[in-house]
C-alpha cells in the first residue's frame, strides 16, 4: 500500500499531541507501519503546531511536506489555510469551525481573514464542523478535538470499533465516556 | 515473539538506558531532551535525578562512572556547552562503568537560541559520537554506545535531533541486562588531571581514537546498502546519517547508501570503498559539514553544502529538487498573520511585564517563557543569550555605564534558571558591588519544557518531596539583605517595590512569585467576563497581550471562555469596572 499521510495542525495547547497518539495508535493496531512526528516546546504555548502521522507498508521519514497530505485536520480556521497547501490535489480538509486569534490580531496590527472555510472549499473537499459547540453541549469544551477527529474517521479506512477501542485506551480512564460520545457526534454528523 | 511499542525517540532512549542496565541518570530539562529523563525514572533499578544545570548532571554521572555503575546523563546542544569542561576532561579520564550522555540537537531551531551541532564538539573533545536514525536505533545504540563506553575506556555520546527525539515508531522492547557493579580501584594516573598526568592520557586518548576509527570500518551500525540506482547513467551513491537517512530512503529507496551510525571518528577505509564503488557521491547530513569535510581532506570527491544548507531541518523534498531536480510546483505559502508562540493566559509573567513596560524599564532577559517578554505588544525583554546570563550582562552594563545608566534597566530570571545558572551571577554582583535589580520570576517551575521540578520546588524527579530551597534565605545567605518577595498579579505593590529597588544605591532581588497557571494542581476557580455597558473602548485591557481577550469591530471586548484562566489582570487594569471576575 501507498503511504498515507495525515496532518493535524492546530494552535499550541489545543491537543494535538493526544490526537495523533489516538490516529497512530488506530493505525498501529491495523498492522500498520506507522510514523507520528511531534511538536514540544515553545511552539506549545499558543504557537502554531503541526503533528504528521504517516502510514503504510514501508515508512520512511516522518514528516509530511508540502503537496501531500492525504487528510488534513485543523483545529483552528486560521491554521487550516496556513497548512492548505500541504494537501495533495485530491486531499480532505477537516475544519473546525473556530477561530484563535493570533496576537497581531489581538491588538489590532492584522486581520483575521474573512471567509477562510468558503474560499478553501473553492480549491479543496473541505467538511467543517463546529466542534467547540458540540464539546460544549457535551458539558466539556475540552473534548472538542475527539468531535474533529470522529469527522476526519469518516474519511479514513478503519471501522468505528477500531476507533473507539484506542480512544479508550488513549484519554484519561475519567473521560473514556465523554470523550467516546464526542467523537461518535463527530462520526455520525 | 516479543512485545513492540510505539515509543518517542526520547522513550526509545530511556528504554535503552534501562535495559542496557545502567543504574544512575542525572539530568537538566531541555526540548528536545526533557521526556528522556521523565520516562526513565519510570523504570525500577535506575536512580534519575533532575540536576541544576548539565555540568552538574555530567559531573554526577562521571562519579557514578568512576564508582563502577553504568551511568548516564542527557541535555539538549546548549547545555552541552554547559557541561563542556567536565566532558572534556573526563574524555582523557575515560571511564570505569559505562558513560553515555545523550545531547539533543534542534536543527531549524523548534525551541532554542543557536543551532549548534554536537559532532563538532565531540571532534574536539575526542569523543566517539552515535547518531540513530529513529526509535528503535534510538534503543539499540544506547546499548552499542555502552559496549564501546567500556571498550574503548571513554565516554560516548549518543546525538539526537529533535525530528528524532520527538518522533514515533514501533520498538521492540528487551528485558533489561544486569551488569554487576565493577570494583572501584585507586588510580591517579587516570582520575586525577593533573598536567603530568594529563600529557600522558592524551597520548592513550588519541590512540584510542584511532582504535575506534579502525573499529568503525566494521563495526555493525555503519551499515552499506549497494543499490543500482543512476542518474545520467551514473552509479549514485550517499553517506549519510541520523534522520537525513529517513529523507533519503523516502525518495532513492534504490541507491547505494553508506549510513554512518557513529559520526565521529569516521570508518576511512569503508568510505574509501565505498565511494570507489558509485560515480556520484552526495553527503546528505544535517547542520554543519562535520562528515564531508573530512571526506574532501582524503581527496574523495563529493557532493554537500554546495547543494544542501546548512540551515535548518532537511527533507525529502531537498533531495527531489537538489537531487533529482525535479520541479514540485508546490503551492506558495498563504499571506496570514503567523502565530508565534506567546505567553498562557493567566501567567504571572505577563502580570510583571504589563509593570515592567508601563514604568518603560528595560529587561536583560534569560532563557524561559519570559524570553517572550521580548515580543509585541510587552516588548519588555530587551537581550536573551544564554542561561543564566541576564544578571551577569546587567552587571556588565552598570559596571560599563555606571549605576544611573541601569536605574531604567532590571535583570528578569525564572526560577529554574536563576537555579541552574543564575546564582552565580548574583555572587558575581554581591562581590563586585553591584546596585542592580534582579527579578526573579518564581513561577515555581520549569515552564517552557513542560513543568519540571528543581531545587526550589521541594519534589524531585521521582516525585518525592523534598526540602526546597528558599531564595530569600539563599540570598540572605549571600549577604543581600535586599530582598523583596511581591505577587506579580498584585501590580500595586509590584509597581511599589520596582520603583524604589532601580533607585537604590544598592543590590536588590525581586522574588515575583506566583504558579504557572498550566501547573496540574492550579485551580482556576473564575473567569472573567465584560460589562460592555461600562467599557469605553480604551484597550488598556489588551495591552498586556493575554490571547483570551480580543477587540470586536465596534470596538468592544470579548474573551474567550475556553481561554480566559481567571487571573484578573485585565481586570486590574481596567479603570472603569467594564471587566468582571464570575465563578466559573
Amino acid at each position: 500500500m501507498e503511504t498515507k499521510n495525515i496532518m493535524i495542525v492546530g494552535v499550541g495547547g489545543q491537543g494535538t499531541l493526544l490526537t495523533s497518539r489516538i490516529l497512530g495508535g488506530v493505525m498501529e493496531n491495523a498492522g500498520y507501519q506507522v510514523k507520528v512526528s511531534e511538536v514540544h516546546g515553545m511552539a506549545q504555548r499558543g504557537g502554531s503546531v503541526v503533528t504528521f502521522v504517516r502510514y503504510g507498508d514501508n515508512v520512511a521519514e516522518p514528516i509530511v511536506e508540502e503537496g501531500q497530505a492525504d487528510v488534513l485536520i485543523a483545529f483552528e480556521k486560521l491554521e487550516a489555510m496556513r497548512y492548505a497547501n500541504f494537501l495533495k490535489k485530491d486531499g480532505v480538509l477537516i475544519v473546525n469551525d473556530w477561530r484563535i486569534d493570533p496576537i497581531s490580531v489581538v491588538m489590532g496590527a492584522a486581520k483575521y481573514p474573512e471567509n477562510i472555510i468558503e474560499n478553501l472549499e473553492k480549491e479543496y473537499k473541505v467538511y467543517r464542523i463546529d466542534a467547540m459547540d458540540e464539546a460544549l453541549r457535551l458539558g466539556n469544551s475540552r473534548v472538542f478535538n475527539n468531535v474533529v477527529l470522529g469527522l476526519a474517521a469518516r474519511h479514513m479506512d478503519f471501522t468505528r470499533e477500531e476507533w473507539l477501542k484506542v480512544i479508550e485506551e488513549k484519554v484519561p480512564p475519567k473521560t473514556v465516556e465523554i470523550n467516546t460520545k464526542a467523537f461518535l457526534v463527530g462520526y455520525e454528523k | 515473539m516479543s512485545e513492540k511499542k510505539m515509543m518517542l525517540g526520547n522513550a526509545a532512549i530511556a528504554r535503552g538506558v534501562w535495559e542496557a542496565g545502567a543504574k544512575v541518570s542525572s539530568a537538566y530539562p531541555g526540548t528536545p531532551s526533557t521526556e528522556i529523563s521523565e520516562e526513565l525514572v519510570k523504570y525500577p533499578g535506575v536512580y534519575a535525578e533532575w540536576a541544576p544545570n548539565e555540568k552538574v548532571a555530567a559531573e554526577v554521572a562521571i562519579g557514578a562512572s568512576i564508582s563502577g555503575v553504568r551511568s548516564f546523563c542527557t541535555m539538549k546542544m546548549v547545555g552541552l556547552n554547559v557541561a563542556a569542561d567536565p566532558l572534556y576532561s573526563f574524555s582523557y579520564i575515560g571511564c570505569n562503568g559505562g558513560l553515555v550522555a545523550v545531547v539533543a540537537d534542534d536543527p531549524g531551531l523548534y525551541s532554542s537560541q543557536n543551532e549548534q551541532d554536537t559532532r563538532m564538539v565531540c571532534r574536539a573533545a575526542a569523543i566517539p559520537c552515535m547518531e540513530p536514525a529513529d526509535s528503535q536505533e534510538a534503543k539499540d545504540y544506547i546499548k552499542y554506545a555502552y559496549e564501546i563506553s567500556e571498550k574503548f575506556d571513554t565516554p560516548v555520546i549518543v546525538r539526537t535531533t529533535t525530528r528524532l527525539a520527538h518522533s514515533q515508531c514501533e520498538v521492540e522492547l528487551c528485558e533489561r541486562e544486569e551488569i554487576p557493579d565493577k570494583p572501584y580501584e585507586r588510580d591517579i594516573q587516570k582520575h586525577v588531571m593533573m598536567p603530568g598526568m594529563a600529557k600522558k592520557r592524551h597520548v592513550v586518548v588519541e590512540q584510542r581514537m584511532k582504535d575506534l576509527a579502525e573499529y568503525a570500518n566494521t563495526a555493525p551500525f555503519n551499515k552499506v546498502e549497494m543499490g543500482d540506482m543512476t542518474l545520467d547513467g551514473k552509479k549514485v551513491g550517499f553517506i549519510t546519517e541520523g534522520i537525513a537517512y529517513q529523507y533519503v530512503k523516502e525518495v532513492c529507496p534504490n541507491a547505494s547508501i553508506l549510513k554512518l551510525g557513529m559520526c565521529h571518528p569516521l570508518p576511512k577505509k569503508l568510505i574509501e570503498d565505498f565511494a570507489s564503488k558509485v560515480d556520484v557521491l552526495y553527503i546528505f547530513e544535517e547542520l554543519e559539514p562535520v562528515v564531508e569535510e573530512q571526506v574532501k581532506s582524503w581527496g574523495i570527491s563529493c557532493i554537500g553544502k554546495e547543494i544542501f544548507t546548512i540551515q535548518g531541518e532537511y527533507s525529502a523534498n531537498m533531495i527531489r529538487e537538489k537531487v533529482l531536480g525535479m520541479d514540485l510546483g508546490i503551492k506558495a505559502a498563504p499571506q496570514i498573520p503567523p502565530r508565534p508562540p506567546i505567553l498562557c493566559p493567566g501567567c504571572p509573567h505577563r502580570a510583571t511585564f504589563s509593570v515592567l513596560s508601563k514604568l518603560k524599564i528595560h529587561a536583560a532577559g534569560d532563557i524561559g517563557c519570559y524570553t517572550l517578554g521580548a515580543l509585541a505588544p510587552l516588548s519588555v525583554v530587551d537581550t536573551t543569550v544564554c542561561m543564566g546570563s541576564s544578571i551577569s550582562s546587567l552587571h556588565g552594563m552598570e559596571k560599563a555605564k555606571g549605576h544611573d545608566y541601569i536605574k531604567n534597566w532590571v535583570a528578569v530570571i525564572g526560577d529554574s534558571t536563576f537555579m541552574h545558572t543564575g546564582i552565580n551571577s548574583l555572587i558575581n554582583m554581591f562581590y563586585n558591588q553591584s546596585h542592580g535589580t534582579v527579578i526573579i520570576l518564581d513561577n515555581r517551575t520549569t515552564g517552557m519544557t513542560g513543568h519540571q521540578d528543581h531545587p526550589a520546588t521541594g519534589k524531585t524527579l521521582s516525585g518525592e518531596i523534598v526540602p526546597a530551597v528558599d531564595f530569600t534565605k539563599l540570598c540572605n545567605g549571600i549577604g543581600i539583605t535586599n530582598v523583596h518577595e511581591v505577587n506579580p498579579f498584585d501590580l500595586d505593590a509590584l509597581t511599589k517595590v520596582i520603583k524604589e529597588e532601580v533607585n537604590k544605591d544598592e543590590l536588590s532581588v525581586i522574588i515575583a512569585k506566583a504558579p504557572c497557571a498550566l501547573l496540574k494542581d492550579q485551580k482556576h476557580p473564575y473567569k472573567v467576563e465584560p460589562v460592555p455597558e461600562k467599557c469605553v473602548h480604551c484597550g488598556a485591557c489588551l495591552r498586556p497581550g493575554c490571547p483570551a481577550l480580543t477587540k470586536r469591530e465596534d470596538g468592544s471586548i470579548a474573551i474567550d471562555k475556553t481561554m480566559c484562566n481567571g487571573c484578573g489582570l485585565c481586570m486590574s487594569l481596567c479603570k472603569f469596572g467594564a471587566l468582571q471576575q464570575v465563578k466559573a
